[in-house]
């Protein structure tokens, strides 16, 4: 069974990492050939599944809703964004080496804060170290005067609203409502290039195994199973000698240099980030991936990010009018009916059918991880 | 009836502590001691203060004057639970309080003393054979054994309850403090209750709290009863019973309230 799940999980990372690649680089009119265009995109949904694990973490695993994690998106995105715009050098519309935005807005000396950003190793470091610094802070603050369910959704929730007015202004040097955009090479290479958009799939299919391997080590450690028991009682954690406090502060940081990884993969990807990419709204949808995969099980997000964004990306080519109220029925009928979302329903499934086939051999399921409806 | 303080031979030690919920007085100058390896049960009617004895002790509930000394000379005033659980207090709530979605086993394992329970050295824990085997005895202890792999939500009520006694036994604490272990049990399973702290009390100081007064009877060696966050009276079973005051103030009034 272990090994079966092993081996299954390596044929998957096999598939997105070595297999969907060499079907794009296969040449023009080739009948297996995948399009730069679904390669691309494919690459985007990955980088947000890099994204759902880390809230799996802190939501599914701990039970702590985080409505803000489009925050350090956004972190991960803006710090990546930076270095991108300032690749761009003096091939900008305006030939200045400043961001065409600055002369807009007419800077003439780039703010001190950019100038790390011209490094490329600063700039990887940032991509994580920025949102984990913001949410180690945050939630030092937050967890240590015990803040909890619902009330510390509402705080994060409002995290999210004031830094998309934070990133909105002009002022903040950082493109105001339109982002940072136009960027021309990423680390040397021309980013509108067949070459270097496959690299970057890459990229974020391995990082995505990196994550997945990562959330897997916490989740399977005794630790992992502190943060179950924090989602079942945290008051029983704290009198068997644990300090809920730091252990949640350490999903909430890894989550959050999660977030910012992703939010780094995607803009090279996408080609652009702005303020609407950091508030309430796609911060909840983030949940939505989550939910609808299933959560407390690292299949699930994955699952759940890829799904979710594919569909939204069929629905909004051919009826756009449809996507909203698809997202929301989503959302309403895993909250109702699926609890445990696509993975955790199939999982119970599974279970089942076998317990059936089995019922002579009793055999310690692996899996007893009912009862995920609880949550704050 | 004054308490004589040995602060050296005892496993936890009140002196005039106080604890003010606005006003209340929960506790009001209370001393307190208990001996290594004692087994007492505290009574009292509402409000007493019996359930902010414990929080006191466990560090839930900071006081607002007095000292708290456990084993030598361990201030506990002022610390945070985790750290005084670590320090050797466990403690049952009165609801049972387990991980549900844990195996019985992987919550013994979780309470297991550990020399560090922080974030990075649980991250690298990993379960000693003489650790197992621990658990093993004590799964054998709270009647749970052979049932080690179900999900702990699944249990019964009073299931529950003695894998929260066992999760404070594996915790290696000196001294434990149970709350009202036996509200809401069967017979059968009140008196297997008493047997488990009996057994349980052979090795570590065991502080109840109960209301049930043929189960105190039926565990008691020495029983204080509070009043108004004081110490009444202390002294075996059936001398308390005997005693005027406690008929008054305990007895009298939960004859009253059960009416």
């Amino acid at each position: 069974m272990r090994t079966l799940e092993r081996r299954g999980l390596l044929a998957a990372a096999v598939v997105l990492v070595v297999v969907l690649p060499a079907l794009n680089a296969l040449p023009a009119g080739f009948p297996l050939r995948l399009s730069d265009f679904t390669l691309n995109l494919f690459g985007k949904f990955l980088a947000y599944a890099v994204l759902a694990l880390g809230i799996d973490l802190i939501w599914g695993y701990t039970g702590v809703l985080s409505l803000g994690h489009g925050v350090f998106f956004g972190l991960g995105a803006y710090a990546m964004g930076m270095h991108l715009m300032l690749e761009i050098g003096t091939q900008g519309v305006y030939g200045n080496v400043l961001p065409d935005f600055m002369v807009w807005n007419r800077v003439t000396e780039l703010p001190l804060f950019w100038t790390p950003f011209y490094s490329a190793v600063f700039t990887l470091l940032a991509v994580i170290a920025v949102p984990a610094l913001v949410a180690s802070i945050f939630g030092y603050l937050t967890f240590r005067s015990r803040i909890r369910g619902v009330y510390f959704s509402i705080i994060t929730q409002a995290l999210a609203l004031s830094s998309w007015l934070m990133f909105n202004r002009n002022a903040m040097n950082l493109g105001g409502t339109n982002g940072l955009s136009g960027f021309k090479r990423v680390f040397g290479f021309t980013l509108n290039s067949a070459a270097t958009q496959r690299g970057l799939y890459v990229a974020t299919a391995l990082c995505l195994c990196g994550a997945y391997v990562l959330c897997r080590w916490i989740t399977r450690s005794p630790a992992g199973r502190v943060l179950v028991a924090i989602r079942d009682s945290e008051t029983r954690v704290l009198f068997a000698g644990y300090s809920p406090a730091a252990f949640k502060l350490f999903v909430f940081v890894v989550s959050a240099g999660l977030a910012g990884v992703a939010g780094a993969l995607y803009v090279p990807q996408v080609g652009i980030i702005t303020p609407a990419k950091i508030g309430v709204l796609p911060s909840i949808e983030m949940i939505i991936w989550v939910a609808v995969g299933g959560r407390g099980t690292l299949l699930g997000p994955v699952v759940g990010a890829v799904g979710v964004n594919w569909l939204q990306s069929v629905l909004t080519t051919n009826y756009p009018d449809l996507w909203l109220f698809v997202l929301g029925g989503l959302f309403v009928a895993v909250v109702l009916f699926f609890p445990d979302g696509v993975v955790g329903t199939a999982e119970k499934l599974l279970v089942r059918v076998r317990s059936l086939s089995l019922t002579a051999a009793p055999h310690p399921d692996p899996l007893p991880k009912g009862e995920r409806g609880v949550s704050p | 009836m004054t308490v004589t303080a040995s602060p050296q031979g005892s496993i936890v030690y009140l002196e005039n502590v106080t604890v003010d919920f606005d006003g209340f007085k929960a506790l009001h100058e209370l001393n307190f001691f208990m001996d290594y390896r004692e087994l007492r049960v505290v009574i009292g009617p509402n409000g007493a203060g019996k359930t902010t004895l414990l929080d006191v002790i466990s560090g839930k509930v900071q006081p607002e004057s007095g000292r708290v000394i456990f084993g030598r000379n361990t201030d506990l005033v002022g610390r945070r639970e985790n750290e005084i659980a670590a320090l050797g207090v466990g403690r049952k709530f009165q609801t049972p309080s387990i991980f549900a979605n844990l195996t019985v086993r992987e919550n013994l394992e979780l309470s297991l003393a550990r020399p560090s329970k922080g974030v990075v050295a649980t991250l690298r824990a990993r379960l000693h054979a003489d650790q197992r085997r621990q658990i093993d005895e004590v799964l054998e202890i709270i009647g749970l054994l052979g049932r080690g792999e179900e999900r702990a939500g699944g249990l019964s009520h009073g299931e529950k309850q003695w894998l929260e006694i066992g999760m404070v036994l594996v915790q290696d604490s000196e001294l434990l403090l149970v709350d009202e272990p036996v509200a809401g049990m069967t017979d059968e399973e009140t008196e297997k209750t008493g047997r488990l702290l009996r057994a349980v009390a052979e090795e570590r100081a065991v502080l109840v709290i109960e209301h049930d007064m043929e189960f105190v009877r039926n565990i008691a060696r020495t029983v204080t009863v509070l009043h108004e966050g004081r110490v009444l009276c202390e002294g075996p079973v059936e001398q308390v019973q005997q005693d005027e005051r406690v008929m008054e103030v305990y007895l009298g009034r939960s004859r009253d309230s059960h009416a």
